[in-house]
């Protein structure tokens, strides 16, 4: 039961070993950028599942509460600036991806190392 | 003046960041030059600035927006911070007063000024996570950092660059991404996010086994970062495609700056809280410095691309300076650090002479640089002054720390006897390629005689260029004649991070 309980935590390490073996694995450029996203993801959802407090709710005031129960913000916060950075190295990673299609005409990696062995 | 004095631990990350946007507006690209060089100069102006002062004694703290760390976020300047923002900020400044025929060359007029907006951005990202005392905050820095100097490198022509920074892009992230895997697991254990304040807050954790975790996870992908073998892969190729004043912005800095977080959590935030920490840290890095030191060298001495030999070198020099961290002694992490020092100035020197000799000779292939002498001897003079202070010869700057590293390896006992023969292999190799350059630029002959009286074949590098490169390579000497302040500031960090060693 114990292992059920960490559940969360099992998550975080499935997706983190998936995204990772897609980047390694994978030789078309985009696919390793897809595994990058997750692997990020992976690691969003480590941060959000560590700021949850059992029973909390969000930690909004409102008039009149007195005694309620808040789960963590500041992790959500963080990792709210690691999600916009996620976002400008995909976004970054796919630009360079249609620049090496220019010019090189594939986003196969084995084809690309090919073309600069000639 | 003393008003302005307390707000220059920000001014160091606010004045680049805030330049870059301008510089993007600024069309005629010369002025978006003067505009970037000029940011790069006030901001090497501040560091210089900070760090008398911090020679002077005093421990520079800035709390942004008046709120008390630990809650609020902290800006620290000591003397490691001190002494790299020096580096970091001199390396800019450098690149941008020589780069800029080097750029036209290398850029297309329109996006110019894209690429300086670039180039602040990295600035600012690098000083960023030197001058932050909060680990989370250092992260966001690294990334700006991260994502401009993928935007440099890619800047050039060579196609070549384009799969060299994917791969940049893609290592440098999964090592990013480590390091905020550990700091989340620390802020899991400890609740807190400054630095200062997680050393204090780990003593009282009583289950270690994720603080572990977490150190194995930030030091793995710092690691990554900081190109330490065999995590190196993605550096050659970023360094050799890059355009030339990239190479000696990123050559000179950004790979140091990782070691600096590194070596920061390892020794402030870990050493004194996990058992047995500095034995783990060194039977992890030592080897590997140590490998990196002979494979890096050994790998540089078949290079035929001068870039890419200086590349490997570029690995080596890691090795050296990590060998001086793992040793764990006061000795030798002041070697380590001044090597940074001493390394940058070198590597920065050789980097710049590169940028000349690429205005006359496009491959830099060392079969292609038969009669460089003869046509650039100037440059060619720069080049190697530079060379003799990173193989280490007596006189030069690189001859310091590789000096106090094989002090501090004599007090190591017999591994130290080992240590001392692996930097000595490591200089003979540096001897030998250096050489090779020195054979191919004076006494090859040309293959093709008649190529020598071709359009632009001859003649030296543009005077912008030249004269920064020497001054960078006569500043190698100066520093090797007279160590004072960088010696001090290296000692006094090595004493501060291994302050409470037991």
């Amino acid at each position: 039961m114990e292992l059920l309980g960490l559940f969360h935590y099992w998550v975080f390490a499935v997706l983190l070993m998936i995204g990772f073996y897609a980047v390694v694995a994978k030789v078309n450029l985009v696919k390793k950028l897809i595994g990058l996203s997750l692997f990020q993801a992976a690691v969003f959802l480590l941060y959000i599942t560590m700021g949850k407090v059992s029973g909390g709710t969000a930690p909004i005031f409102q008039a009149g509460m007195t005694d309620a129960l808040f789960s963590n913000p500041l992790p959500q916060v963080l990792i709210l600036t690691a999600i916009v950075v996620g976002i400008s190295t995909t976004a970054l990673g796919l630009g360079i991806v249609v620049r090496i299609k220019e010019e090189y005409g594939t986003i196969e990696e084995h084809e690309i190392q090919e073309i600069d062995r000639q | 003046m003393t008003d302005l004095a307390t707000h220059l631990p920000v001014l160091q990350v606010v004045v680049p960041l805030l330049l870059a946007p301008l510089v993007v507006l600024l069309q005629p690209r010369g002025l978006a030059w003067a505009a970037a060089t000029t940011g790069s100069v006030l901001a090497l102006a501040i560091a210089i600035n900070m760090a008398l002062a911090v020679l002077g004694g005093a421990d520079l703290r800035y709390e942004l927006g008046g709120w008390a760390a630990p809650y609020g976020i902290a800006l620290r300047v000591d003397s490691f911070s001190a002494l790299l923002l020096l580096i970091v900020t001199g390396a800019s400044s450098a690149a941008l007063l020589a780069a800029r025929r080097s750029i036209d060359d290398a850029i297309q007029s329109h996006r110019q000024p894209m690429f300086y907006a670039a180039w602040l951005l990295a600035l600012a990202g690098l000083a960023g996570i030197l001058v932050s005392a909060d680990a989370f905050n250092i992260f966001v820095f690294m990334e700006i950092s991260s994502l401009a100097s993928y935007i440099l490198v890619a800047g050039g022509p060579d196609r070549r660059a384009l799969p060299a920074v994917f791969k940049y892009l893609i290592m440098g992230t999964i090592g990013a991404t480590f390091y905020l895997i550990g700091v989340g697991l620390v802020y899991m254990m400890t609740g807190t996010l400054n630095l200062a304040d997680m050393e204090l807050r780990i003593h009282e954790v009583a289950d270690q086994r994720p603080i572990l975790v977490a150190a194995g996870f930030i030091t793995v992908g710092l690691a990554l970062k900081a190109a330490l073998f065999p995590l190196h892969v993605w550096l050659p190729n970023a360094y050799t495609f890059a355009p030339h004043a990239v190479t000696v912005f990123l050559a000179a800095c950004a790979t140091k700056v990782s070691l600096y977080v590194l070596m920061r959590f390892d020794f402030v935030v870990f050493q004194q809280n996990l058992a047995g920490h500095e034995a783990q840290f060194a039977a992890f890095l030592m080897p590997l410095a140590v490998l990196a030191i002979l494979v890096g060298s050994a790998v540089a001495l078949f290079e035929n691309n001068l870039k890419r030999l200086l590349a490997y070198s570029s690995v080596a020099q890691i090795g050296y300076i990590l060998l001086g961290a793992s040793m764990v002694s006061v000795a030798g992490l002041s070697a380590g650090v001044l090597h940074m020092f001493n390394h940058a100035l070198a590597k920065g020197a050789l980097f710049l002479a590169v940028m000349g000799l690429a205005t006359r000779f496009a491959g830099l292939d060392l079969r292609g640089l038969a009669g460089a002498a003869r046509t650039m001897p100037w440059t060619m003079a720069a080049l190697v002054l530079a060379g003799l202070s990173l193989i280490g010869v007596p006189g030069t700057a690189g001859f310091i720390s590789k000096w106090y590293l094989v002090t501090a390896a004599l007090d190591e006992g017999a591994l130290g006897i080992f240590l001392i023969a692996v930097v000595v292999a490591g200089s003979l190799m540096a001897v030998v390629y250096v050489w090779r350059i020195v054979e191919a630029a004076w006494f090859a002959t040309p293959a093709e005689p008649a190529e020598a009286s071709g359009a632009g074949a001859s003649g030296e590098a543009p005077f912008a260029i030249l004269a920064v490169t020497w001054a960078v390579a006569l500043a190698n000497i100066v520093f090797g004649l007279f160590t004072g302040a960088q010696r001090e500031l290296a000692e006094r960090t090595a004493g501060a991070l291994l302050g409470n060693l037991p």
